[in-house]
């Protein structure tokens, strides 16, 4: 594989496929000290995946990480980069190829941003001009104003300057990007923030990304797939969050992944991602036989009470059906409402803190698509695991 | 007739000493006055320049390597202790009886004194950079060369300047001893009263003290000139001296 770093065509003519990462067998152990940090540490990663390195303070998820571009020096084994090993590489030209983003971002304070941004594109000799459009590409890519680029670190608030420091790592674009806690030193909100930003960006980047982090929400949030190591560097599972909330590998990991791990997997999951209820769908002035035939076939006892365009109008209450026809006796709104495309996560609780036991889900038109029921959701926590969707997809869709 | 007012006396004269010409004390020979002072100045300033360059030389150097590798906390303690305890005077008998009377025994003199505090700025400066900023450097691909440049040097350059104003400041001070070794300083009127009298030993001592002063001040305006502008806007003081430093004038902080 060659990176083409004589190319001035344009900042972005020639996208960099991203690469695939393998650990065979790494080990690590620190000079005077007897326990190894890793031990024998094997996994693939796919070009294009976020695979998340995640454990307890001490399991060795950074020094994995830093093994990668050679910042710490393997003890055995062999870490492959689009199949070469990264033993053959020249360290200082190994990271050019590799992004690097940091908790603590390590913004040069002396630097503008814009300088800070094109350090490797620098270092690999690209021209004046193609550094200035990488810099105004990637300032919009990560959401800041083009006056930012010359401003200093100082100037910017925490969250901008770790957009900055992963701005900094995409700038040459790299294969493989390795981030630590790139996300760990804001505000909780600025932090779900950024990573919705980021995971946005990676729909349309599909870089294969390395991402350490301690946090497992964080980590189901991110990963397309998860390696949970234990103390001493053990690996104890890797797989995709659905399947780590579904099949904790041992103790730990499910300790690790903690006790709502089951509300966990409901925050992978869309609405449109489960089997519905089918209600009955009635309009006033309908037949009332027609409408008790339409609630024999549906899976809940209420009918809903709908316009021409099947918006949901209200629960039907029994004495809607006294008559020859259906008349519009509602007994209550029709409220919650979900639509198709919420987190069920969220659609739950709606319908737990709306003491109701049923919520109307709508499609995209407004019309009724089916009902959650608390039963829906149990009865799918039960089942096996459907396709769960990855933190990116959830976001990018 | 007396330029100064009388009331100054002494001290008067002593001003006066530096533009005017007189005969000496022990008579026979003319003295002081603009010429023989700027020739006292300019052999003054050689010897400082000359140490403090060939200090440069000799500490910068090696402290930045010191300071990359992050090996020499030792060396950088131990030469600004030592630098503090061996007077200097004691430094130039020692070269009269190892190198004779003369220059290179003078700026050897010098260049050892000037040589501690650079070793400990430069030192504390590499130090004192940010380790993640360094990580962040390596990590993007950076050689070891290319970090101390691009990333360390920069970060460091405000209080290295602080060890050369005080290398700067100490080095003309001391160049005054220079005369003990045959060397003519403006040390020269302080150290030959019986030629120079009280007034010359006052106007020479104003004068040192003056250029001391104006070169403080230089450096000073130098440090915050060589601070790259994002350190002064991240608000810190810029170019802290390492504590050792004289006392220099401080902005007010809150807290």
């Amino acid at each position: 594989m060659t990176t083409n770093t004589a190319d001035t065509s344009g900042p972005n003519a020639n996208p960099t496929p991203a690469a695939t990462l393998e650990f065979r067998h790494v080990q690590k152990v620190y000079p005077g000290s007897g326990q190894p940090a890793i031990q024998d540490l094997s996994l693939e990663i796919c070009a294009g995946e976020i695979c998340v390195l995640v454990g307890p303070s001490g399991c060795g998820k950074t020094t994995a990480m830093r093994m990668v571009n050679r910042m710490i020096d393997l003890s055995d084994g062999d870490i492959l980069l689009d199949g070469r090993s990264v033993r053959d590489r020249a360290p200082a030209e190994l990271r050019r190829e590799i992004g690097y983003a940091i908790q603590q971002i390590g913004l040069f304070p002396h630097q503008t941003i814009a300088e800070n941004i094109t350090t490797v594109p620098k270092l690999l000799g690209w021209s004046k001009d193609r550094q200035r459009a990488r810099v105004t590409e990637l300032l919009e890519l990560i959401g800041l104003d083009a006056e930012m680029a010359s401003r200093y670190p100082a100037q910017l608030s925490g969250g901008q300057r770790q957009r900055v420091g992963v701005a900094r790592a995409l700038a040459a674009d790299p294969p493989l990007m390795l981030m630590d806690e790139p996300f760990g030193a804001v505000d909780p909100i600025a932090r779900a923030r950024l990573q919705n930003e980021f995971l946005r960006l990676q729909a349309q980047l599909r870089k294969t990304i390395v991402f350490v982090t301690h946090d497992i929400d964080e980590a189901i949030k991110m990963g397309d797939k998860i390696a949970v190591l234990k103390t001493g560097g053990v690996l104890a599972q890797y797989a995709t969050p659905a399947e780590l909330l579904m099949y904790p590998a041992d103790k730990f990991v499910e300790d690790f992944v903690g006790a709502d791990r089951a509300l966990k997997r409901l925050a992978l999951q869309r609405v449109r991602d489960i089997d519905l209820w089918k209600a009955a769908l009635v309009r006033v002035g309908e037949p009332v036989a027609q409408a008790r035939a339409k609630l024999a076939d549906a899976d809940l006892p209420i009918a809903m009470l709908v316009d021409a365009e099947n918006r949901p109008q209200g629960w039907l209450s029994d004495r809607a059906f006294t008559g020859e026809r259906v008349t519009a006796e509602v007994r209550s709104p029709a409220e919650p409402v979900a639509d198709l495309d919420d987190v069920l996560r969220d659609a739950l609780s709606d319908l737990l803190s709306t003491e109701t036991r049923y919520g109307a889900v709508l499609d995209a038109r407004g019309a009724m698509a089916g009902v959650l029921s608390l039963e829906v959701i149990q009865h799918f926590l039960h089942a096996a695991p459907a396709e769960a969707r990855s933190g990116a997809e959830l976001v990018s869709e | 007739m007396s330029m100064t007012p009388a009331i100054l006396g002494d001290f008067g004269e002593g001003i006066e000493f530096l533009f005017s010409e007189r005969e000496s004390v022990s008579g026979g020979v003319q003295i002081g006055g603009p010429a023989e002072m700027a020739d006292f100045c300019a052999t003054h300033m050689l010897v400082s320049v000359a140490a403090v360059l060939i200090a440069c030389a000799l500490a910068i150097p090696l402290s930045l390597w010191l300071g990359h590798i992050g090996r020499g906390d030792f060396l950088a303690t131990a030469t600004s202790n030592v630098g503090r305890a061996v007077p200097s005077l004691a430094l130039l008998a020692f070269f009269i009886s190892f190198v004779g009377l003369g220059y290179v025994n003078v700026i050897s003199v010098l260049v050892l004194l000037a040589i501690p505090p650079l070793i400990t700025s430069t030192y504390v400066g590499m130090r004192q950079v940010d380790r993640d900023t360094v990580d962040a450097a390596r990590g993007q691909g950076m050689t070891g060369f290319e970090i101390v440049r691009k990333v360390e040097l920069p970060l460091a350059l405000p209080t290295i300047f602080g060890g050369l104003r005080i290398a700067a400041v100490t080095v003309v001070a001391t160049a005054t001893i220079a005369p003990l070794a045959n060397v003519q300083t403006l040390g020269e009127p302080i150290l030959t009263p019986q030629t120079y009298g009280i007034v010359g030993q006052i106007g020479a001592s104003i004068l040192v003290a003056s250029i001391t002063l104006l070169i403080d001040f230089l450096f000073a305006r130098l440090q915050r000139a060589v601070t790259p502008k994002g350190l002064k806007l991240a608000g810190d003081a810029p170019a802290k001296g390492p504590r050792f430093s004289l006392p220099t004038r401080r902005r007010l902080r809150s807290t």
